[in-house]
């Protein structure tokens, strides 16, 4: 193994009229990842570059980045990986970028809350608080494959429909629509679903699966889209038959 | 405070290109076009057929021109393609669940407690949901009873 590897990093300052490219050398270690060599270059070579990142084991969700092409997390991605080089470090594609490898995920913050992630319970009034709503372990299972999400953004950095068209509520945003669907505790399948049903809901979604496969937390976005679609289609040839209401 | 000045990053018309899955992607989107075709390709032979005879042989000789050939060769491979992709997607899609039999313990989880080593909690796998590689499976199987009856209807 060579002991060093040559870091292609993108540079944004405000103001510039289009990002440039810096390389830096890098020393190569089996244990380090993109980020240490990021932090590296940061403390050793150029104090100027940004770029988020917290608690290097995965759970944060801020470090995601473009790492040669592929979103990933770069706290869980290794430079030996990439050996000899050059390995190209680029800001989360579909975003505008801040500045450097920092993007700018306020769509996002916008887009979240109009799902709804989180128990709503209109039915008795402080309910939650009041009492106990016990769960089976495989109640539990149902939905906790959707709740491992960390808003990392890397699935909307690979999901082409997005960067296609912004109005896409995207990827993350359904599959935790999922998580609160799923769970037997909720009652706001209704409220999201007339969110989702919406073209720029789960009918935005092409299926091209991208989402799925970078998901560092296996959470399955591109399975939730679909689930909700047919459920969205339900729904739709319901409304058709029964335009009073179920039975 | 205004916003800072943000870069647009632009999505090249050539998205699609940049990785082997999106490359399939579209070309599956693509299959619908073949599919398409035959069923054009599927009527006009019934409607030959229902003509008579010499409109039936006719259709045979314009079927075998070198042309048609390969368009039927190419068809072919992307219905494949459509058949293959579509299958392995439908689990995503769809939840099938077996009865609650076929559930079953997977796990137990030991804890050591006063000096001993005891059971702690099981996990239980959920209610028999029915794992994905079989929806598949029985989804070609499906095809094969089809594709049987079929060929039994017109051969027999």
């Amino acid at each position: 193994m060579p002991d060093s590897i040559q870091m292609r990093v993108t540079r944004y300052t405000p103001g510039d009229s289009a990002p440039t490219v810096a390389d830096y050398d890098v020393p190569l270690r089996q244990d380090w990842s993109v980020l240490d060599g990021l932090n590296h270059i940061k403390d050793n070579l150029d104090g100027s570059l940004s770029y988020r990142w917290s608690c290097r084991m995965g759970i944060c969700g801020s470090c995601g980045m473009n790492v040669q092409g592929t979103p990933k997390l770069t706290c869980g991605t290794f430079l030996s990986d990439y050996a000899p080089g050059p390995v190209r470090v680029e800001p989360l594609t579909n975003f505008p970028i801040v500045r450097d490898l920092v993007v700018d995920i306020d769509d996002f913050m916008e887009k979240l809350p109009k799902v709804k992630p989180w128990i709503v319970r209109n039915d008795e009034a402080g309910a939650l608080i009041d009492r106990e709503y016990l769960q089976t372990p495989e109640e539990l299972e149902e939905y906790k494959q959707f709740s491992n999400c960390i808003n990392c953004m890397l699935c909307y950095a690979a999901c082409p429909v997005y960067g296609l068209d912004e109005d896409f509520i995207g990827p993350a945003a359904i599959a935790l629509a999922e998580r609160y669907d799923l769970d037997t505790r909720d009652r706001g399948r209704r409220e999201r679903l007339d969110v989702l049903i919406e073209r720029e809901g789960v009918w935005g979604c092409t299926f091209v699966g991208e989402c799925t496969r970078v998901c560092p937390k296996h959470v399955d976005p591109a399975g939730a889209i679909q689930r909700y679609k047919l459920e969205a289609a339900k729904e739709s040839v319901m409304a058709v038959l029964l335009p009073r209401g179920a039975l | 405070m205004s916003a800072p000045a943000t870069y647009r990053q632009p999505v090249s018309r050539l998205w699609w290109l940049k990785k082997p899955t999106y490359l399939l992607f579209m070309l599956r989107e693509l299959t619908c076009v073949f599919v398409a075709w035959s069923v054009v390709f599927l009527t006009m032979f019934v409607y030959a057929i229902g003509r008579g005879e010499a409109a039936y042989r006719r259709f045979l000789d314009w079927a075998a021109s070198p042309v048609v050939v390969v368009v039927n060769l190419v068809a072919l491979a992307f219905l494949v393609l459509h058949t293959v992709t579509w299958f392995a997607l439908t689990p995503k899609a769809a939840v099938v669940r077996a009865p609650r039999a076929g559930r079953r313990v997977v796990a137990t989880k030991m804890v050591y407690v006063a000096g001993k080593v005891r059971p702690a909690a099981t996990v239980i796998q959920v209610g028999g949901r029915v794992p994905g590689a079989a929806v598949i499976a029985a989804q070609y199987v499906g095809l094969v009873v089809v594709s049987v009856f079929i060929a039994w209807l017109v051969l027999r």
